[in-house]
């Protein structure tokens, strides 16, 4: 059995009075001991929504109106907020694009360490400031101990982030959530951040869920991918068979319209349209109004995942390959 | 952002904001429709009857069918003076309000996008505006007005002097909330692509930022109608209002506190009744603006 | 070489800090120091950098939103920084500016009939009513905008059609000149492709020069002619964009070109060493790279090297570029 495993999640908003309508219709995820899992998608496809649903973090008025989230066998969705939060930032962490959100203004970087390793742990105060010093060291921050004194609005952002990532490594997590961590960063950071978030998962064992847009962040860290759209999930599978040979049409224009793929001064493919919102997708694929190889039967069924894509008209591997 | 549509079905779904809105238009065709509906014209002169003064309401032993709310003692209808008297607090209420957003808007919409030593002197000003209360202000200044002029230039003109004295002492309230807002939509980037087009801050400010920040001037412009009549009642309550001629809700409860303890309460009463209603009905409905225009508590929209 | 169309010589921009106003010192940000640019008719000229390089102040001083502090601008051999407004009403309307956030860029109580032709209006005030209507019909179908879209509010609009509309604003008095301030990176990957397409046909259409300011190189790759490599104001190395990529001269563009996500991955495997930007307040007399350089040596850190011409025509500032 996976360590981690999603099973036909399914997010609700309530719209008007009476009606709801799905953020998240039907998602399934598995994540083994160590391994890296990519979520890619486009703002609005329901990736961000599926980390908070992992940790039972939707927020009123949303719901998670069916599904289980299976962490070694026990439904997450089920446990107390008392139970939750023994694993909540402690066996799965997470770090947020923005370390503000994490970082309280008012504490010092060593308080805020503190506090998060005494709310998991039973551990002397001498015995946690060593242990903090480590992991601060650990993510490279220069002059570890004297900034356990420092605010955050001290830091730059690049180390803030740093500061975020310690945090999260503490109480050393099976899982880290990592919700694009360095979208608000500039690439230079981004790459230091990632560098640092791929070592510390290979060293020590540590599943991560990276959720990001940028298809090369994923195809630099992560081992599998799973590409969102519209509240499922499209394409599943290894990193660079979909980086390489995507099967389904989205994946595969996502891919082709990034602009290393194009001649320089040639035209970049584009897909038609945008994603449709939640409250308006179309009856059965909901990428079909931007798909050339729909037919009828994309228009009334939604096509099942099967074999990691779910279309009914993959691209076979020398077409994708081309 | 909300449309038109989304705005009214909103409404519609809030007893509270129908509640509030039903009374105040009822109290506003009431105040309207005076000259056509009320039982008697209390300024006539004509109509009136020193026989009629003091009577109790119809239902009480002693009361007249003509003046269901009884008289006051000079035989006006209680029921005729209220409605009259709500016309004028509501006319000094939105006067004052209009010059305090001409004024207050103006000086905001400056103080923000010029930003610098005139957004500083601007703002201290206001400070100092806001650390003297309205009330003593009025007062000053009405009580110098009713000294320099007689009686009948006072009576003629004194709901502008009131319009204008509560105007401009409440100017801050407009100014601050303007200048906030225009601090924050002055760094979008459609001001920028204005000032590409190289269009005069004048033209910037009235044309592209004022429409920007006036959903929070329309929910202090309610609250501000209900407090400008509140700031007309207690000044004519103290004597320095509408004179008891033409009088306003404050000067009907004043004209009517002298009789309260000879026994005859419904002329203060009922008046103050309707004074309370309509501040009531007016905080509730600008409460209710906030809450749906201001995006920061809607969710689950958008 | 061409006169060029845009040309900066020496141009300074410094922001007072705020301080309190008792306080004696006052400090000031050099947000750019001393940037010679030409930018040739026709070309694509990038701008690249990391946040507080100055590249958006470099775009807002040509376009006249910031004064700068010395130096001059001039458009078309006319120096434009110190015009008074009567004088350089003409040349605005053939300089424009798309921005970087079309939720921001336009104004959301305006028709998109009202934002676009508002320009002509005020820039070309001898147009009839008519012949305004008739451009701004002209621009929407130029920018693949629909003639319906005129009546309707800016919230109605997904990004993407946001940014259409935005550039159609900037086209809409055919201008020979665009300045376009990271005008995709708030979109999304699918949107992306259809914006640059865009701007690459206009280009071609209508020979526009463009000064494209991003942080994102592989679209420079895609799509500049030149690029200027910027970092805490001033210009690092400017080149053509194939010899930037094949032979990058100064390494912080070898820094920048490493940072790139590559889809082949195996690039983020080592780990990186922090690398904080000093502080732009009290800049170090020397290289302001050089608390970054690994190849940094005493002289870089006494004496700021210039920028010069190498042999290959690449221009970079650095002692040990050749």
């Amino acid at each position: 059995m996976a360590m981690l495993e999603v099973r036909d999640l399914h997010v609700a908003f309530p719209q008007g009075k009476r009606n709801e309508v799905e953020a998240l219709r039907g998602v399934n995820l598995t994540l083994e001991k160590g391994e890296r899992l990519g979520v890619v998608g486009e703002s609005g496809a329901g990736k961000s929504m599926l980390a908070f649903a992992i940790l039972n973090l939707i927020a009123e008025p949303g719901r998670v109106s069916h599904g289980e989230v299976m962490f070694h066998g026990e439904n997450l969705l089920d446990l107390s907020e008392r139970d939750i939060r023994g694993i909540r930032g402690n066996r799965i962490s997470m770090i947020f694009q923005d370390p503000m959100v994490t970082l309280n203004p008012v504490l010092t970087i060593g308080t805020q360490m503190m506090e998060t390793l005494k709310a998991h742990r039973n551990i002397s105060d001498a015995d946690a400031r060593k242990l903090c010093i480590a992991k601060l060291k650990q993510v490279a921050i220069p002059s570890a101990e004297s900034r356990l004194a420092a605010y955050p609005h001290e830091l730059s952002g690049g180390l803030r982030q740093r500061v975020v990532i310690a945090i999260a490594l503490l109480t050393d997590p099976e899982v880290i959530i990592a919700d694009e961590p360095t979208t608000a960063l500039d690439v230079t950071i981004q790459a230091e951040i990632m560098a640092l978030i791929l070592k510390l998962c290979r060293e020590n064992d540590v599943a991560l869920i990276l959720i990001t847009h940028d298809l090369g962040v994923v195809a630099e860290v992560t081992e599998r991918i799973m590409i969102m759209y519209a509240g499922l999930c499209v394409e599943d599978g290894p990193t660079k068979r979909i980086i390489e040979a995507p099967s389904h049409p989205y994946s595969d224009g996502l891919l082709r319209a990034l602009p290393q793929h194009a001649g320089r001064g040639t035209k970049l493919y584009q897909i038609p349209g945008s994603m449709p919102p939640i409250t308006a997708l179309p009856p059965g694929c909901a990428y079909h109004p931007r798909c050339a190889r729909a037919t009828a039967e994309c228009k009334r069924t939604i096509p099942p995942l099967e074999n990691g894509v779910a279309c009914f008209h993959p691209l076979d591997q020398d077409e994708a390959a081309s | 952002m909300i449309s038109f549509s989304a705005f009214l079905k909103r409404f519609l779904s809030d007893p509270v904001a129908i509640g509030a809105g039903v009374v105040l238009l009822i109290l506003v065709l009431m105040a309207v429709l005076a000259p056509i509906i009320a039982p008697q014209n209390p300024y006539d002169l004509m109509q009136l009857s020193i026989m009629d003064s003091e009577m109790p309401p119809a239902w009480h032993p002693g009361g007249d069918d003509r003046f269901l709310l009884g008289t006051d003692a000079q035989g006006r209808g209680v029921l005729s003076t209220i409605m009259y008297g709500t016309g004028i607090s509501l006319l000094i209420g939105l006067g004052a309000v209009i010059v305090q957003g001409m004024l207050g808007i103006t000086l905001g919409l400056i103080a923000g996008y010029k930003g610098g030593w005139i957004d500083s002197f601007l703002m201290r000003l206001a400070d100092i505006q806001l650390s003297l209360s309205t009330l003593m202000m009025a007062i000053i200044a009405l009580a110098l007005f009713n000294a320099a002029f007689d009686a009948n230039t006072y009576a003629d003109y004194a709901i502008i002097m009131l319009i204008l004295v509560i105007g401009v002492a409440e100017w801050p309230k407009f100014a601050r909330t303007v200048r906030s807002s225009v601090l924050g939509e002055k760094k979008k980037e459609y001001v920028d692509a204005a000032r590409v087009i190289g269009l005069p801050p004048r033209k910037i400010m009235w044309g592209h930022i004022l429409p920007n920040t006036l959903t929070p001037v329309l929910v202090i412009s309610t609250i501000q109608v209900a407090e400008a009549i509140m700031i007309e009642a207690s000044l004519s309550f103290l004597g320095l209002g509408m004179p008891t001629d033409r009088p306003s809700l404050g000067s009907l409860i004043r004209s009517g506190f002298e009789f309260i303890f000879s026994g005859s309460w419904w002329i203060t009463l009922y008046p103050a009744i309707v004074l309370v209603v309509l501040i009531l009905a007016l905080n509730l409905l600008g409460d209710w603006l906030r809450d749906v225009l201001n995006p920061k508590l809607r969710r689950g929209e958008d | 070489m061409s006169d060029p169309i845009v040309e900066t010589k020496g141009i300074e921009v410094r922001f007072p800090l705020p301080t309190h106003f008792l306080s004696r010192e006052k400090p000031v940000l050099h947000a750019l120091n001393t940037v010679d640019v030409g930018i040739e008719p026709g070309e694509t000229f990038c701008v690249v950098g990391e946040s507080g390089c100055g590249k958006t102040t470099l775009g807002r001083a040509i376009m006249g939103l910031l004064s700068p502090s010395a130096g001059e601008i001039r458009f078309k051999g006319a120096r434009i920084d110190t015009m008074d407004d009567a004088t350089r009403k003409p040349i605005r309307a053939q300089m424009q500016m798309v921005f970087q956030n079309p939720y921001a860029s336009l104004n959301p109580r305006r028709t998109v009939f009202d934002t676009l032709a508002e320009p002509v209006q005020h820039l070309m005030p001898e147009k009839s009513a008519k012949d305004v209507r008739a451009q701004v019909e002209a621009v929407l179908d130029a920018t693949g905008c629909d003639q319906s879209w005129q009546r309707r509010l800016p919230h109605e609009f997904s990004g993407g059609q946001r940014q259409r509309i935005a550039i159609a604003r900037a086209l809409v008095t055919n201008p020979a000149f665009i300045v376009a301030d990271e005008p995709i990176s708030a979109l999304d990957v699918s949107i992306q492709a259809q914006i640059l397409n865009l701007m690459n046909d206009l280009q071609a259409e209508r020979g526009l020069t463009y000064l494209f300011i991003t942080h994102d190189l592989s679209v420079v790759e895609h799509f500049g002619t030149r690029v200027a490599v910027m970092y805490l104001g001033r210009v690092m190395e400017l080149a053509d964009t194939e010899t930037l990529f094949s032979a990058p001269k100064h390494p912080y563009t070898q820094l920048l070109l490493d940072a790139i996500p590559k889809l082949e991955g195996g690039s983020f495997d080592k780990p990186r060493q922090p690398g904080e930007l000093p502080d732009p307040v009290n800049m170090p007399p020397g290289c302001p790279f050089a608390p970054r350089c690994p190849m940094a040596e005493d002289r870089c850190r006494a004496e700021r090297p210039a920028l010069r011409t190498l042999p290959n025509g690449t221009q970079a500032a650095c002692h040990f570029a050749e």
